[in-house]
């Protein structure tokens, strides 16, 4: 078939693409999720253990930020690699989908712990201050005094790793995990199929889109309140 | 709380030392041995510039900041041995009021009023009878679901009052809890904090840079410089009779003391004759006495700068008269004033 009178498979690999699409969201999705609430407890545990925070503590700080800052600059293409054995022992496989949203999870962990502690200290000290001047317990000030002060930046915050975790799909092809990256790459880039390519990334940017317009929506809601 | 007769906050010796920002830095002594007592049902204000360590001093008494050495009770319990679990216990019965309010802005003030309600483990039944009683009192009672970020400065601290007064705290610290505010909204929250003091009994430890917040709401004043109480007393006393220099300074910020120089000079420019600075207290010699003298003695006087205050039922204040005659007869009449109104030259 021709697209803009432009020789493509598109038509005939319409189901692997609709596939493709599925697997994208669900590593990213899963992704976002596991990583995200994971991120946000470790983003909690460097924000809590820093110096003057509720349980100021700088062995285990250093100790934190050490290995967020070990892992957070690994290339995603090699992380994945390397994490193969961990996935393994984990989850029982180095290869495909889960192989690949597992290491997608372990890395959106690193990238957004670092989101949610920067987001953490702009909250104010006078309003912890306040909290602890009513005599709430210090687990109760950061469930829910900071947190909450914080909720708007916060969703903004994984709106942005949203992105970065769908870049991250992208490569999954290197432990054939599939998806739209993957896609693109086999039977766009190396076929010389530019419809291919650009509509991987019309869908892509399509989810990216419908994200961040839900995430700036319920940023906006949030910090009305 | 357990009830005790003796005052409500004492603080013996207490000292807060800060690290130096650096390592080697020498500490910083925010609070030097201070000695306090803060009785039940008073207001008690602690004065001084920034950096005199009141606002430190104050979180000693909620052990916010625990003391370096020395000693603070509260309604007779010593604050310094108290684990995590009793320092919260002993928070729940002290309000705190502060200068930027520090509402939780992810609340409405609804929310706001019902924290401290639930960390003190209130039902929630209860906390709905509880916060519109505490919204009528501080007169917000239409904006219970307002968001804090909605309201005036005012209104803010009006809700961060209601907020301090919450559990029925017998004691309320106020951190400047005017001085981000107007002039016309600082005095209706101080009208609210005497109404705290005087309808629900509350005692009050206030701190503050401004003398007119002393001399609107407070009792007794403790003035500090330097980590260290430098004077303290009742504050007619204080007012009155300064005896230390940082007092003499804040005194003179609300109550007219001797002109400066460069008005003297322009005062001599437009009037004749001797200036002579004349102090005024309730107890003594009146205005009218010191006039009465000087028409006596047939010596002519102009008030050419000053005013006489009213504190909590106390007139007092300073008049600098420029007097004309016969100088003779002025030196008679000041003679004759001396043992009632104390006069200065001014030069």
């Amino acid at each position: 078939m021709t697209a803009l009178g432009i020789d493509t498979r598109l038509g005939d690999l319409q189901p692997e693409f609709w596939q493709a699409a599925g697997e994208t969201l669900v590593m990213a999705s899963t992704g976002l999720v596991l990583g995200g609430l994971l991120g946000l407890a470790l983003g909690l545990g460097l924000y809590v253990t820093r110096g003057g925070g509720l349980y100021a503590n700088r062995p285990l700080f250093v100790v934190l930020n050490v290995i967020v800052n070990f892992f957070r600059p690994i290339p995603f293409v090699i992380f994945v690699a390397a994490l193969q054995p961990l996935a393994r022992v984990v989850i029982g496989t180095g290869i495909e989908i889960w192989a690949a949203t597992f290491a997608i999870t372990i890395a959106a962990i690193f990238g957004v712990s670092r989101i949610v502690e920067q987001n953490l200290v702009t909250v104010s000290p006078g309003v912890i201050e306040a909290a602890r001047a009513m005599g709430a317990s210090r687990a109760r000030i950061a469930l829910t005094v900071v947190l909450p002060e914080a909720l708007g930046p916060l969703i903004l915050g994984f709106t942005f790793a949203f992105v970065a975790i769908v870049d991250m799909t992208a490569i999954a092809g290197v432990v054939a995990g599939g998806g739209l990256g993957s896609f693109a790459q086999r039977f766009g880039f190396r076929q010389f199929d530019q419809v291919i390519t650009w509509s991987a990334i019309v869908v892509l940017v399509g989810f990216v889109m419908i994200i961040q317009l839900g995430g700036n929506t319920l940023a906006r809601r949030v910090m009305r309140r | 709380m357990t009830a005790s007769t003796g005052p409500l906050v004492e603080l013996r010796g207490a000292v807060k030392e800060f690290p130096g920002a650096r390592r080697g830095d020498a500490v910083h002594r925010a609070v030097d041995g201070v000695d306090l007592s803060v009785e039940r049902g008073e207001i008690f204000a602690i004065i001084g510039y920034s950096g005199a360590g009141k606002s430190t001093l104050v979180r000693l008494v909620n052990a916010l900041e625990p003391v370096t050495a020395g000693s603070v009770v509260v309604d007779g319990v010593d604050v310094t041995t108290l684990s995590e679990r009793g320092l919260r216990e002993l928070r729940r019965g002290i309000g705190m009021v502060f200068q930027q309010f520090n509402l939780m802005e992810s609340r409405t003030v609804w929310g706001n009023l019902a924290f401290p309600l639930t960390v003190a483990g209130m039902a929630r039944e209860e906390q709905q009878r509880r916060i519109s009683e505490l919204l009528h009192f501080v007169g917000l009672a239409d904006k219970a679901h307002a968001r804090v970020g909605d309201l005036s400065g005012g209104q803010k601290q009006r809700v961060g009052i209601a907020r301090a007064l919450a559990t029925n705290p017998p004691l309320l610290l106020a951190d400047e809890a005017t001085s981000a505010l107007d002039p016309d909204t600082t005095r209706d929250v101080l009208d609210l904090l005497e109404r705290v003091n005087r309808e629900l009994g509350v005692t009050i430890l206030l701190i503050t840079h401004e003398m007119d917040v002393v001399r609107r709401i407070a009792h007794r004043v403790a003035v500090m410089d330097a980590g260290k109480v430098v004077e303290q007393g009742p504050v007619v006393d204080v007012f009155t009779e300064p005896q230390h220099d940082v007092t003499r300074r804040f005194v003179r910020t609300v109550v007219e003391d001797v002109p400066d120089p460069d008005v003297v000079a322009a005062l001599r420019e437009r009037h004749p004759g001797r200036f002579v600075r004349l102090a005024f207290r309730d107890t003594a010699g009146r205005p009218s006495q010191a006039f009465a003298a000087f028409a006596r003695h047939d010596v002519g006087f102009e008030l050419v700068h000053g005013g006489i205050e009213e504190i909590q039922g106390t007139s007092f204040g300073n008049l600098t008269v420029a007097l004309t005659g016969d100088a003779a007869a002025v030196d008679a009449a000041l003679a004759e004033l001396a043992p009632v109104v104390p006069w200065t030259e001014v030069a």
